[in-house]
């Protein structure tokens, strides 16, 4: 039988802390510089040394991003997880694995490659610091014999991962060479399932990047000038990388000054409220966090959302309830967040689907702030946040910020004092604001969470309120046709999708399989909340539109069923994944498939 | 017709006063306002330079009474300090002042009223320090004496914070107590805290004069006129003002504050050199032991960096940088895109 080209997932299962995490990347970035497309997903524990650990490496010629449940190729290097592992092969699969762990009698229809990672490592590797580390790379040159990816490379590979530390080049290629000699002496009469074959061009031009990464890069292009944090997975990677890209383009050279403040709270509360002070003092800010972050900041997004001030909130959603699956994805924060706080409280929500959409809604969401003069949530979640994607290189940004409606000495000259801090002048909603430091006598006023007038002062009056109140809902029924508008594919199908976020690429797998299947199916990925008008249109186009989404509750679903008209509601069904895996593409087209069962 | 009296910049005390108060009548708090206005005033601060920021609670409301023109920002229970910290950041030209009550920095606020001093965040904060919630009618603050006796007849069992100690501990820059009746010695203390480089905490004793304005407590005005125990007469020149002091050798100590100002402290009672931490935290102690609030400056860093200075930020506002400053160059930012492929 002909092997299957340049298709197969890889699972690579180690114990955390071991250093496997370099080799699975030297692996990654070897099959793509070879221009094959790769899809890696890191499944760790909340742990820092010693817990099992999987990487899980989608190769697809297709370039399908989403999770694929079933494992082709099998590296096992933890005894604890060995038989569990072992289960999760596809019949006819091949398994690498330390020579020690049993294989005879565990299961007759996998190919086994015994390897004696122990004794290599002792014999072939000469730094006893680096060993354990190193043992790790010789699994890669096992896999890369295996599969036939070509030593150079492997070399690439090791470069890219290694970029900065040149000197560990020599070591790492040494240690692959150890496991190709390994493979060339035992395995190489034994041909697998499966096998790559480099494409010239297929992947040229584009880039790997994760989503936090992507949203800091986006935060700096977008002019944040101050950011405040308190450590969570899966978010403290964005102000990691956010204080990495400060170093590089926020630092004078010769003077060491910055042109950023990053400030490591204490916690949530004070990291919220560091970011709040200061877009209500004239930056642009930001803090990232998740769930239990989120818990904390309800507190201060409501003050924000009651006293107008723009701040830039970075979700990096988690499993939750509570502690939850701190190292597991989730799209469960949806509902919490668009109505973060107590009271009548509603925010502006977007959704990245892409890291080049974390890189793009990451600057968005700041003029959206300061337009808005409102708290902007951008939800995006570990599997987008915390893994490697291919993505198109990111664009330079031609637009200037947007500050916002901010009224400067010279407008205050013209009004001659007659201006009110929370005055709809332009009908929209949207109020005229100064910032503190306005060199001018009518500048000032009183910010609060309290009761307050179109001039700022402190009142209970009942008319006031509720004219208020009126007023931050025109607001925001406004932000739908200015935040990130749906994205539609229409085939003229009588079946629709909704999805957002990370689904997104489950989804778009899914589609193909039932189109394959004869059931085409269109789709609408939406971008942000308020829902854009366009989702209505969508709906009442289709008979039925399936909502998929990341979470146990269907939030998605509730948000839709309160803003969409009532006759469109019943239009609406289910898909729903919760266990804290990245959802597959299996996971949207198997239920679809069930439900239309019943309903055809 | 006689001329107006003016500051330094020219504006009259006028311009310091805010809107009428809506606490109760003879509040401390009250005349907290009415020493900042003359502290703010005689300093000559530029209105508009001036962030007024606040937690919730009675002493909360004061900054509406005080500077109008000026921007405040009445924020959340005990967040002051992070709204503060983030204002600042913004714009390091702002004279950030923080009013805060005992639940606020005892209780709600007091991770985060560490924290800012910690940080040593560039901000005057004020702790209107009444030892009682007064706008939920009554319940003991984390400051409220023990064995003191609520109104309705229960009793506070559990031992104090002092917001002074605390700020001595976590190595605060300028740590201050007065009373809200001593002008005298309030307003030099004020003006010092402002000129201050630094997180400068003044923890003011303020009767509640509906709530704990009663014998027994510490906070109330008789008892305070009668075990107040001043540590220094202090006098503050600002650094626009020639300095003449009647020198007294032995007993004055001038310190030098960061702008030019100086603080100058004549010996009352004790000879507390108040840049000596260890002495100031043990006179705490003991003035507590014999059931005594001690008042005046009881430590000062003038050395010490503050934190936008530690930070390296720059000089310019960072509200004001714009995209050519903020976004990387267009090379660089292909370069970059490289380095991923």
């Amino acid at each position: 039988m002909d092997p299957i080209v340049n298709d197969l997932t890889i699972l690579a299962a180690t114990v955390n802390g071991s250093g496997s995490q370099s080799a699975n990347l030297v692996l990654t970035r070897a099959i793509f510089s070879m221009g094959i497309p790769v899809a890696p997903k890191n499944v760790f524990p909340s742990n820092i040394e010693g817990l099992p650990t999987w990487y899980d490496l989608r190769v697809s010629a297709r370039g399908y991003q989403a999770r694929r449940a079933q494992h082709d190729l099998l590296i096992a290097r933890n005894p604890q997880t060995w038989t569990h592992d072992l289960a999760a092969v596809v019949a006819g699969g091949a398994v690498v694995h330390d020579d020690v762990f049993l294989a005879s009698g565990v299961r007759e229809d996998v190919e086994y490659f015994p390897v004696p990672f122990g004794r290599l490592g002792k014999t072939r590797i000469a730094s006893d610091s680096l060993r354990k580390q190193l043992t790790n790379m010789i699994y890669v040159g096992v896999v890369a014999g295996l599969l036939g990816i070509p030593f150079d490379n492997l070399v690439t590979g090791i470069e890219r991962t290694l970029a900065t530390k040149p000197k560990a080049w020599p070591v790492n290629i040494d240690a692959v060479r150890v496991g190709y000699g390994y493979w060339e002496e035992n395995f190489s009469d034994r041909p697998i399932s499966h096998v790559l074959r480099p494409v010239v061009g297929g992947t040229d031009g584009l880039i790997l990047v994760d989503g936090n990464q992507a949203a800091a890069l986006g935060c700096v292009m977008g002019g944040c000038t101050v950011a405040a944090w308190y450590p969570i997975t899966p978010s403290s990677s964005l102000c990691e990388s956010l204080t990495g890209y400060a170093d590089r383009f926020r630092t004078d050279p010769e003077t060491g000054e910055r042109r950023i403040a990053i400030v490591q709270a204490e916690d949530e509360l004070a990291a919220a409220g560091m970011a709040i002070g200061a877009g209500w003092a004239g930056a642009r800010a930001m803090t990232a966090t998740s769930g239990p972050g989120i818990s904390l900041m309800a507190e201060f997004a409501g003050l924000a959302y009651y006293a107008e001030v723009p701040v830039v909130v970075f979700d990096i959603q988690r499993l939750g309830p509570s502690t939850g699956l701190p190292t597991r994805t989730s799209q469960g924060d949806l509902g919490f967040a668009y109505r973060l706080g107590h009271g009548d409280t509603r925010h502006l929500v977007l959704l990245p689907g892409t890291a080049e959409e974390c890189y793009e809604f990451a600057q968005r969401a700041f003029d959206l702030a300061d337009r808005f003069q409102t708290p902007v949530l951008v939800l995006s979640d570990l599997d987008l946040g915390m893994n490697l994607w291919m993505s198109r290189p990111f664009d330079y940004p031609e637009a200037p910020f947007d500050r916002g409606k901010v009224l400067t000495v010279d407008d205050l000259e013209r009004l001659e004092g007659d201006w009110a801090r929370y005055r709809d002048v332009d009908g929209d909603g949207i109020p005229y604001r100064t910032w503190p430091g306005t060199p001018h006598p009518n500048a000032g006023y009183f910010t609060r969470g309290s009761g307050h007038d179109d001039r700022a002062r402190y009142t209970e009056s009942p008319e006031a309120y509720q004219a208020n109140m009126d007023r931050l809902a025109r607001k925001h029924r406004g932000a739908r046709t200015a935040v990130p508008g749906p994205v539609t594919v229409s085939g003229g199908s009588a079946l629709g999708l909704i999805a957002f976020g990370s689904t997104h690429h489950a989804v778009v797998e899914a589609r193909d399989e039932l189109a394959a299947r004869g059931l085409p199916v269109d789709y609408l990925r939406l971008r942000a909340l308020p829902i854009a008008p366009e989702v209505a249109d969508f709906v009442a186009a289709h008979e039925r539109v399936y909502v998929v989404e990341q979470n146990r509750d269907g939030q998605l679903l509730e948000i839709l069923s309160e803003e969409l008209p009532a006759e469109l509601v019943a239009r609406l069904r289910s898909i729903r994944h919760y266990d804290g895996q990245p959802i597959a593409a299996a996971a949207v087209a198997a239920p679809l498939l069930a439900l239309e069962a019943v309903c055809v | 017709m006689s001329a107006l009296a003016v500051n330094r910049i020219g504006l009259a005390r006028e311009a310091y006063k805010g809107g009428p108060s809506t606490l109760c009548a003879g509040c401390g708090h009250n005349s907290i306002t009415n020493h900042i206005i003359k502290a703010l005033y005689d300093l000559g601060v530029e209105p508009h330079r001036l962030a007024k920021l606040s937690g919730i609670g009675c002493s909360s409301k004061t900054p509406a009474y005080f500077v109008e023109q000026a921007h405040g920002f009445n924020g959340l229970h005990g967040r002051m300090p992070a709204l503060a910290t983030g204002a600042g950041l913004a714009n390091r030209e702002l004279v950030v002042l923080g009013v805060s009550g005992d639940g606020d920095s005892a209780s709600i606020g007091l991770g985060q009223f560490m924290h800012l001093m910690r940080r040593n965040v560039d901000c005057t904060y004020i702790i209107e320090d009444n030892g009682t919630y007064g706008l939920t009618k009554g319940q003991f603050s984390a400051t409220a004496d023990v064995d003191s006796v609520h109104k309705k007849g229960a009793v506070n069992h559990y031992q104090p914070i002092d917001p002074c100690a605390v700020a001595l501990s976590v190595g605060s820059t300028f740590v201050a107590r007065s009373f809200s009746g001593d002008g005298k010695q309030l307003v030099p203390l004020l003006k010092a805290a402002v000129a201050h480089r630094g997180t400068a905490v003044l923890d003011i004793i303020s009767p509640c004069v509906t709530f704990n304005d009663h014998d027994g407590s510490t906070r109330s005005y008789s008892w305070v006129k009668d075990n107040d125990e001043g540590i220094h007469d202090l006098s503050f020149i600002p650094y626009f003002e020639e300095i003449r002091v009647e020198y007294e050798a032995g007993e004055v100590k001038e310190v030098d504050l960061y702008d030019g100002s100086t603080l100058v402290l004549r010996k009352l009672s004790e000879d507390h050199d108040p840049t000596d931490r260890l002495a100031a935290m043990r006179l705490l102690e003991e003035s507590r032991t014999r059931g005594q609030l001690l008042t005046g400056l009881l430590y000062v860093d003038e050395h010490a960096e503050d934190f936008a200075t530690r930070e390296r930020l720059a000089e310019q506002p960072l509200r004001d940088l714009g995209e050519a400053d903020l976004r990387p160059a267009r090379e660089q930012f292909a370069s970059l895109m490289r380095e991923l492929m």
